[in-house]
């Protein structure tokens, strides 16, 4: 922080005017509000900046597994890519670009901490450790939540915009409630921080000092809105102070500096000092899913731009220029990775078996009575389906 | 036995629900220190403190949400929603999420909870505070909607609500709060899933739930002087429906009205009528007809007695079920009339 002239007069006995009786108020606000400029650890090429006053890098044995796990969730969303295009998933929203918002919050979490990811987050939840195929299943449709979310504390992806952000508000406080320590973790975009689910949870989690970190990936398009027409506020970690979360922004594209936010965000919710809202600046390299076509709202160079800030690289020049990381782990990150994506390829080549009687299961906890009667139709519907191709005359 | 109000029931059930299981908590507005406008939570904050019976901002759909993640998290929530209309910012919530979560997640995930809504009319309320919205909630697989007419039932299935391993949506009429009876708390009656037949007869079926019960009832006895002998079903469970006492009526009586305060246009009774028709048809010696709201707006006050169902409606209806074995005329055609 520079030291400004009015500052230095402050400070000066000889000059301080003596204290009016009506001191000025503290502002409210004070220590609410996000830094001027987004928390940057490493500049766009890697090289480490100055010492930051607040947030010290991360280690580097930290580092290199952030590194790892960024690497092999690229790979894996690159894959799933694929997976689409060969028409093996219905739809995949693509994260590459968002890698160190991706994975970063995974290294700063427990693992009996909550997660409430959005449909964009399947390279969060396989970095999580989630089963890839489980988390696929719901691009691939044989269900819609393919993994278990009380098991793994990871809520079902959300589709519908903003409203897992009153959910954490809830888990967070219940978790407090029956004495546990747990910290509740949302990840939301930039275009639903309109949505107002997304201010009722902060208000929520604030009034109830629910421990709920919320990470706003700013990804600078909701589909094809830019933000601008989102929010005419300074920044979307300025709508914390407004519901007394404190905020903060950062480059979300600096994996270091993520993580290191994100470690004291969660720290500050497990040690019972209420939610945190963080704001990452950060880029969407592929269109909204593989339907969408991006050119017609973004130009080339927009998005040439933001590859010279790839987070992947940004963090492997760091490591190797601070010795972090050889050729050797590099490498042996990179095969880990091709194998990852070769046995995921392989395990979705089979299309599943579904069975369509259980689409009465788990509507209730038992079936009512109408459903079992539907139930019976349409088992009635497969079993004289399967005896005319018994018969041969389908 | 003592005469207790429905709202004393329904309070009776929220404690002995809290006291037997500390899961259980009450939140909403204005649900903490006042009461609940209705004084349905009344002294629950002060015997179970802060942390079991609170208020929340003002947000429905926070509420409900909130919900979410606290039964997400092992707790039981029981829910205010203040009034009917109220309750519609909530409705992406509870369509989207407490219907669905058991489901989507082939069961590893439920969130058992109970929404409390104050509905329908006949309080003299102003615009946005009588609506009868059960046809919402009883669209959407996953939740069950449950409505009393009576103060054992009052207590009983809101006891089974709060048991209830499924989120259910508890209908309150708010014309029966300060009805009362003669009541022995705790009451226990059939459970989440069954009607019952409040009264018996012989000429034809009158079913309705919630604040059409006391309508149904009423014009049974009047229809008395008519010379016709009504039974009266009181759904009580909308989902899951009981097609089995429903139809075993009509089966017996051979005609059918039903009676809703809701719009009639692709409402409950419309379903119901429905069912009837497809399960009864060759016990049904005239057409099912159905009494229902207008199929307007909810009116103002001084024109709601016009909107809600009566006992002149409904004999009027009942009328109209061919007891003289000829053609309804409002039905008939040009082409018909040969």
């Amino acid at each position: 922080m520079t030291t400004t002239p009015q500052a230095v007069r402050r400070a000066s006995p000889r000059t301080r005017r003596p204290a009016k009786k009506t001191a000025t108020a503290v502002d409210p606000a004070a220590g609410l509000l996000p830094a001027a400029e987004p928390v940057r650890l490493l500049d766009p090429a890697g090289g480490a900046l100055p010492p930051h006053a607040e947030y010290p890098v991360p280690d580097a044995g930290v580092l290199r597994e952030l590194y790892r796990r960024m690497v092999v969730g690229r790979r894996f969303d690159a894959q799933a890519t694929a997976l689409t295009k060969q028409g093996r998933l219905a739809v995949y929203p693509s994260s590459r670009g968002q890698e160190a918002c991706q994975v970063a919050p995974m290294l700063a979490l427990r693992d009996d901490d909550w997660v409430f990811p959005t449909y964009r987050e399947s390279m969060a939840l396989v970095s999580r450790g989630l089963d890839p195929v489980e988390v696929l299943t719901l691009l691939r449709g044989d269900w819609h939540c393919g993994y278990d979310p009380a098991a793994r504390r990871t809520a079902p992806q959300c589709t519908p915009l903003a409203t897992q952000c009153v959910h954490a508000a809830g888990v967070a406080h219940g978790e407090s409630l029956q004495g546990r320590d747990t910290v509740a973790f949302v990840y939301i975009g930039d275009g639903a921080t309109s949505e107002g689910d997304f201010h009722e949870g902060l208000n929520f989690a604030a009034v109830f000092k629910a421990p709920v970190v919320y990470l706003v990936q700013n990804n600078k398009y909701a589909i094809s809105v830019p933000l601008s027409r989102q929010t005419a506020a300074p920044t979307l970690a300025h709508k914390g102070v407004g519901y007394g979360v404190p905020s903060e922004q950062v480059d979300g594209n600096d994996p270091a500096a993520v993580l290191a936010v994100l470690t004291r965000a969660v720290a500050h919710a497990r040690a019972g000092h209420g939610p945190y809202l963080v704001e990452a600046h950060t880029y969407r390299m592929e269109p909204h899913t593989n339907a969408d076509d991006a050119t017609r709202y973004r130009d080339g160079a927009e998005v040439d731009a933001w590859r010279d800030r790839d987070p992947v690289a940004r963090l492997e020049a760091y490591l190797r220029a601070t010795d972090g990381l050889d050729d050797a782990t590099v490498a042996a990150v990179a095969e880990e990775a091709e194998a990852y994506a070769a046995r995921l390829r392989e395990r979705m080549h089979d299309t599943p078996t579904v069975d369509p009687l259980s689409l009465f299961e788990h509507v209730y906890a038992e079936p009512t009575p109408q459903l079992v009667e539907q139930r019976e139709q349409v088992r009635a519907e497969l079993a004289a389906a399967a005896a005319d191709d018994e018969r041969g005359t389908r | 036995m003592a005469a207790t109000t429905m709202a004393k029931a329904l309070n009776a059930a929220l404690a002995d629900a809290m006291a037997d299981d500390e899961r259980v908590l009450v939140f909403g507005e204005d649900v903490g220190q006042l009461g609940g406008v209705f004084r349905i939570t009344d002294g629950l904050q002060a015997r179970f403190g802060d942390k079991r019976c609170f208020d929340t901002p003002l947000a429905e759909a926070g509420i409900v949400g909130f919900a979410v993640g606290l039964a997400m998290s092992g707790l039981r929530p029981v829910v205010e929603m203040q009034f009917d209309a109220f309750a519609y910012p909530a409705f992406e919530q509870i369509a989207s999420h407490v219907a669905k979560l058991r489901n989507r997640t082939r069961g590893a995930l439920s969130v058992p909870m109970v929404i409390r809504v104050p509905y329908a009319g006949g309080i003299g309320g102003v615009e946005h505070h009588c609506d009868s919205s059960e046809a919402y909630y009883a669209h959407t697989p996953g939740l069950k909607v449950v409505t009393p007419a009576t103060v054992d039932d009052a207590y009983s299935l809101l006891r089974a609500a709060i048991d209830d391993p499924d989120p259910v949506v508890f209908l309150e009429p708010k014309k029966l709060y300060f009805s009362s009876a003669e009541a022995a708390l705790p009451a226990r009656t059939e459970p989440i899933g069954r009607a019952v037949v409040r009264r018996p007869g012989r000429d034809a079926t009158l079913v309705a739930y919630g604040p059409s019960v006391p309508v149904a009832l009423e014009s049974a006895e009047a229809a008395r002087e008519e010379g016709w002998d009504l039974e009266v079903v009181d759904v009580r469970s909308i989902v899951p429906f009981d097609d089995a006492t429903v139809t075993a009526s009509v089966r017996r009586t051979g005609r059918c009205v039903v009676i809703t305060e809701a719009q009639g246009f692709a409402g409950v009774g419309a379903e119901i009528a429905a069912r009837v028709q497809e399960r009864c048809f060759h016990a049904l010696h005239a057409p099912v007809l159905r009494v229902s709201g207008l199929d307007i707006p909810y009116p103002a006050p001084m024109l709601e007695h016009t909107h809600l169902p009566s006992v002149d409606r409904v004999l009027d209806t009942v009328a109209r079920l061919q007891f003289d074995d000829q053609p309804d005329p409002r039905w008939l055609t040009e082409g018909d009339a040969a």
